[in-house]
């Protein structure tokens, strides 16, 4: 491994980190504008010019602000908890191709941190340990709400999970590989998956709001119900943390999605343009476009549905999601066997 | 390189294996598990076996202590409540590990190797692509089986989870 190999991964991970953060960073004033908009309200604009400031005010708000620990709460794991959350929200960004390859001073320098052959699988493992955050911080906290939002949270986790996986199959049949790079190429033009497997698509949206503990899903931290939810008892910073988690694993999903169905960073007639540093360029461009849209849609979702009773959560995975991603993998089947990949 | 790797880990192992067993708190232990299975995975990737490695992640630590911890949560909500065990049983239960330890040990004794580090005889046998060519041509019917076997027991638990109507 030379020197010019690490550096180079280095500067990859530190900006894709740093992406993620100002862009979770910024979707909280974006839902909160957006919020504004779909309540007939101005929304945060105190703040610098259109409340652009306001997420730096937050931030500097949730750092100052006294912390607190409860008496009878498991200090470790109530401080795992948050950590957890944040931790795994920011590692699952290393198998995501942002681009094609660029070539910089006689280097080809690849946009994607790691190109594991298991990448789909890498992503399920660190969604399954996501929820840990939750459970462990909710029941370190020692109070009965939180408790119940993180055995909530856990079954609601495990149930679209399975979902999901079935969901993938059908996709994976059709690619025939479980790197993400190389399903990324194989959609290059306008060769997007979605138009081949729609449902499972809808299903994998579905499932990933689930996953992200967005509305219509956000059970575990139903204000009417649970007060706060699994965060009842955090304050400062480690409740930013909880709050900020879950706007990074909004990004995230939305990469996944853009990248598994909508094409990732290819647009039509990329053939076209002859430099490839540009076409790479313009590739990472339009794959951020898909991401934002993407969380567009999460927040115009939250403001629009509301919040599912817990028996309808369970009935909409187990008896509606599940089924119908059988389905589609038997269809999927069916049609390879028609009409060939 | 590998070889120190292996020991690290194996002593990781055992180590938060040993503190599952002598953690009071039942949360804790469930958490010291899922470390265990944690090592387990990266012992995994040693041998370069990368799906059982992210498949051992998904399910045993994404999936099947989540649902040990959950029920735990549920369950066993403070710890004056746990049952005792009279002595008689938890001397049956010490005899009882012993023997499979016996067992096992003799088992590893028998097949030799030893001080020899044990080297993979295809060491791309664990990639997806080679695997699943295994699975579904040579051992086609045990895995069947083995499906079969598991979803019967899952049939068999919904029937014993479902409320009798009369």
């Amino acid at each position: 491994m030379d020197i010019a190999f690490i550096i180079e991964k280095l500067i990859l991970i530190s900006a894709i980190l740093g992406i993620s953060l100002v862009i979770a960073m910024y979707t909280t004033l974006a839902e909160r504008k957006f919020a504004g908009f779909f309540q007939d309200r101005v929304g945060p604009n105190r703040a610098g010019p259109w409340g652009l400031l306001q997420p730096l005010a937050d931030g500097v708000k949730l750092f100052t602000k006294e912390e607190i620990i409860p008496t009878n709460a498991n200090t470790f794991l109530f401080v795992l908890g948050p950590s957890l959350s944040m931790f795994t929200a920011c590692i699952t960004t290393a198998v995501i191709p942002w681009g094609q390859d660029l070539f910089l001073f006689g280097r080809q320098i690849s946009l994607q941190v790691a190109d594991i052959n298991v990448g789909v699988l890498y992503v399920f493992g660190v969604v399954s340990l996501g929820v840990y955050g939750v459970m462990i911080g909710g029941w370190a906290s020692n109070n009965k709400f939180s408790l119940l939002a993180a055995v909530r949270s856990a079954s609601q986790n495990i149930s679209y999970e399975i979902a999901m996986g079935l969901s993938i199959i059908a996709l994976l049949m059709m690619t025939g590989t479980l790197s993400l790079r190389e399903i990324s190429e194989q959609q290059s033009g306008m060769n997007w998956n979605v138009f081949y497997q729609p449902l499972g698509f809808l299903i994998f949206m579905i499932c990933s709001f689930a996953e992200t503990n967005r509305t219509p899903f956000d059970l575990p931290e139903c204000e009417t119900e649970l007060v706060g939810g699994h965060h009842t008892e955090y304050s400062s910073m480690k409740l930013g943390f909880y709050l900020f988690a879950e706007y990074i694993n909004m990004f995230v999903s939305s990469a996944i999605m853009a990248s598994l169905y909508f094409g990732g960073y290819n647009y039509p007639f990329m053939h076209l343009i002859s430099n490839p540093n540009i076409a790479a360029l313009l590739g990472v461009a339009v794959f951020f476009t898909k991401i934002l849209l993407f969380i567009f849609f999460f927040i115009w979702v939250r403001w629009t549905v509301p919040r599912f009773r817990y028996d309808q959560l369970m009935k909409l995975g187990w008896k509606v999601l599940i089924p119908l991603a059988i389905v589609n993998i038997a269809l999927t089947g069916a049609g390879i066997l028609i009409f060939g990949k | 390189m590998s070889h120190s790797l292996f020991y690290l880990l194996s002593f990781i192992t055992l180590f938060f294996a040993l503190l599952v067993v002598f953690a009071k708190n039942p949360i804790h232990s469930a958490l010291y598990m899922v470390m265990t299975f944690f090592a387990i995975t990266c012992q995994y990737l040693i041998l370069n076996a990368q799906f059982l490695a992210i498949v051992n992640f998904i399910v045993y630590m994404g999936a099947i202590m989540v649902l040990i911890l959950f029920s735990i949560m549920f369950l066993n909500l403070n710890q004056a409540t746990e049952p005792q065990k009279s002595s008689l049983l938890k001397f049956a239960g010490v005899i009882s590990a012993g023997l499979l330890m016996l067992t096992l040990v003799g088992a590893i004794v028998k097949t030799g190797g030893g001080d020899v580090p044990f080297e993979l005889i295809k060491p791309d046998i664990g990639l997806v692509k080679n695997l699943g060519k295994v699975l579904f041509n040579e051992f086609l019917l045990p895995f069947e089986i083995a499906s079969v076997l598991l979803l019967s027991a899952m049939v068999g638990a919904v029937l014993l989870a479902k409320k009798e109507i009369n």
